[in-house]
């Protein structure tokens, strides 16, 4: 630690970027179940209340659905919401507004209508929280003309994506990782915002690249230590933006490495990492030099017994033997 | 008839001309229809038309509405002009929606018409947000948000009508019982057909109208106004009304009798509002005929202005997907039309 920077928390750094976002606009305001009085299911808006008021940070009855069309109509009528989904999960009770309207209303207008609204919620597994609260759904919110999709995987970005988002004249997504909201790291001061429109090369490498996000990137992170000691050099490559994918920065990536392992905690079926290697296979096939490699949660609902658990989602040991595999293979069975 | 409104001539005569101009309206799209130049679905507002001229009436500018996929008689009255309305619906770019909306998603943002909305409930929660925003930044504004009886099924309504009160938001509801939700009886649907006592539960203001009877209507609609104009909370208008044609044009009707349709037709607001006026001296022979000729050349210019229209280049297919800027809701149409991105180059090349 040092002046030019100041370790935080994942939920800390998601926490500032509101209270920042408040500060700086008056027709900002956050509204979602106990976000006010209880400080957040998961404790992001803590204190909020006590400082903005509860005409800033508003708690909603349970009704996902209604509030968050609330957000939509706000937003079109001037202000900028920050609206808050306790889990992905709920958001499913929501959807009729997010696809319905919020996606639909510029275009379906002829550019009439933008709505700058922000909808963050909590995604992922490994709380033990079984399968009603446990899964990772911004794959299927990627599917979705009209929106955009974030998942922040580090403090940086759990700090400056949500500014940037709503500077954004479009509805933004953002997908918090329940298990990254404890992770520290040093966030540097003098770096004041992020983009939200480029992946980002979060470790260079050479002989592989690990496409991934959210809490993949910690993973990735890990098995490319582990095979940096054998000798095999990975660049992992956090994806950050889900929607629109930014496909220039994953194809020079796998133009470099010429091989690609995809590391997603959503399913694998229909999924965003089949988006990404179906695009691959449109633009770089040349480039490979392997098949693209995919590491996701097992197709099941996700359990809550810690176990049972960890063996649905990708671990670190299995991006691990994905790349070791995919290595040998391309070397070719004599080498 | 009421005593609630003092009668005038012009006023009287603005009201029968605004739905007969409805009435009058719906009668070429169903001919545009069978002539296979309006498609999809159609849903015409014959026999309603009390309910959205006696509110929009009411409005001023600063105001905003919400409506649903039968709404062509609610933009009319709130003065979406006839011409961007029909080329919309004839699919041509120079619609108010660039023809991307058609009959169910009229939009029109100099109006603060927020739609047309074929999600039965959808507008509901956005009328509430809509409130919300107002509240703060144009403050005495009212959101009228008008929605059929069927969407009271819905969650979305009852969890609109409990923000709105817990919140206190200037929301006045506008519930258009026509006694069948496509082609469910009301009384299959609901437990409490009586839909303004829902409003109790919520806490909210309420009242049921005769929306056979405009005059009523427009009285009822003015008094709900008020309360909500004087800070008190969003109010809940339930109007008794019926659909005297099919729900849409794939609808052969076998929930209703002929009889019945008949017996309503009996109480046809534009014609018997007519006969009033005619027998009771508050419109002439000759005035009629003004309104009658003002209408007709409305809708022939309306016609030929979207029959020469022109259709948007498949090359804009993907305008407005993402915006560039924020559109601010008084801003010029015309100045941000460029206002819009293609979402990446990527997706584009890889179209077909």
């Amino acid at each position: 630690m040092n002046d030019r920077s100041v370790r935080m928390t994942y939920r800390e750094a998601c926490r500032q970027g509101i209270r920042a976002a408040l500060q700086a606009d008056p027709r900002c305001f956050v509204m979602g179940e106990d976000v006010g009085k209880y400080g957040g299911c998961y404790a992001v808006t803590k204190g909020l209340l006590e400082e903005f008021g509860s005409t800033r940070i508003l708690d909603t009855p349970l009704a996902e659905n209604g509030f968050t069309g609330a957000g939509i109509g706000a937003a079109v009528a001037g202000l900028r919401p920050i609206v808050e989904i306790m889990t992905c999960n709920f958001s499913l009770l929501a959807l009729d507004q997010i696809m319905n309207n919020a996606a639909t209303l510029s275009h379906m207008s002829g550019g009439q209508f933008s709505v700058p609204l922000v909808i963050r919620m909590a995604t992922g597994a490994g709380r033990q929280l079984a399968a009603q609260h446990s899964h990772s759904l911004e794959g299927w919110y990627a599917h979705i003309p009209g929106l955009k999709v974030l998942a922040p995987a580090t403090v940086e970005d759990a700090r400056h994506m949500l500014a940037a988002a709503l500077a954004d004249p479009n509805p933004v997504l953002i997908f918090e990782h329940i298990v990254l909201y404890n992770t520290e790291a040093e966030l540097d001061n003098t770096i004041t915002s992020v983009d939200i429109s480029q992946a980002r090369v979060q470790r260079s490498g050479t002989d592989v690249s690990l496409l991934t996000y959210g809490n993949g990137l910690p993973k990735c992170l890990a098995a490319a230590e582990i095979l940096a000691a054998a000798g095999i050099s990975c660049e992992v490559v956090d994806l950050r933006i889900l929607r629109p994918l930014d496909m220039a920065s994953i194809v020079a990536s796998v133009t470099r490495t010429h091989r690609c392992v995809i590391v997603d905690e959503g399913w694998k079926s229909g999924s965003l990492s089949a988006e990404i290697a179906a695009r691959l296979a449109e633009k770089a096939l040349y480039e490979l030099d392997a098949p693209v490699i995919r590491v996701c949660s097992r197709e099941i609902p996700v359990p809550y017994a810690a176990h049972l658990e960890q063996a649905t989602l990708p671990q670190t040991d299995d991006v691990v033997k994905a790349v070791q595999a995919l290595v040998k293979q391309a070397a070719g069975p004599d080498d | 008839m009421t005593d609630k409104i003092h009668l005038n001539r012009p006023q009287l005569q603005n009201l029968y001309a605004d739905m007969l101009r409805i009435r009058r309206f719906e009668a070429k799209c169903t001919e545009l229809y069978q002539a296979q130049k309006i498609r999809g679905f159609l849903h015409l507002y014959d026999g309603q038309e009390a309910v959205a001229v006696g509110v929009l009436a009411a409005l001023s500018a600063a105001d905003a509405v919400v409506a649903t996929y039968r709404e062509h008689g609610h933009a009319l009255a709130r003065g979406v002009p006839m011409k961007l309305l029909l080329a919309e619906m004839l699919g041509k770019v120079e619609g108010c929606c660039r023809g991307r909306g058609g009959s169910m998603h009229i939009f029109d943002r100099e109006r603060r018409f927020f739609g047309g909305n074929a999600i039965v409930g959808g507008g509901l929660p956005l009328a509430v947000g809509i409130a919300m925003a107002d509240k703060q930044l144009r403050p005495g504004a009212v959101t009228a948000c008008f929605f059929g009886e069927g969407a009271v099924a819905e969650g979305a309504f009852h969890e609109s009508m409990n923000l709105a009160a817990i919140w206190q938001l200037p929301v006045l509801f506008v519930c258009e019982n026509n006694l069948y939700a496509m082609g469910v009886p009301l009384a299959d649907a609901e437990s409490q057909t009586d839909i303004y006592r829902k409003a109790e539960a919520y806490r909210m203001a309420s009242l049921q109208v005769d929306a056979m009877q405009p005059l009523q209507m427009e009285a009822a609609a003015r008094q709900a106004l008020a309360h909500v104009r004087g800070g008190r909370g969003p109010f809940f208008l339930e109007c008794r009304t019926y659909r005297f044609r099919a729900h849409s044009m794939f609808d052969p009707q076998a929930y209703r009798t002929r009889e019945e349709v008949e017996q309503w037709q009996h109480q046809d607001p534009v014609q018997r509002l007519r006969n009033w006026m005619a027998s009771n001296h508050w419109m002439t022979a000759e005035e009629e005929t003004a309104i009658d000729t003002a209408i007709s050349t409305e809708i022939e210019a309306a016609v030929a202005f979207a029959e020469a229209g022109t259709l948007e280049p498949v090359a804009d297919l993907e305008r407005f997907v993402l915006m560039a800027t924020v559109v601010q809701e008084n801003a010029d149409v015309q100045e941000d039309v460029q206002g819009d991105v293609q979402e990446n180059a990527d997706q584009q090349e890889a179209s077909p």
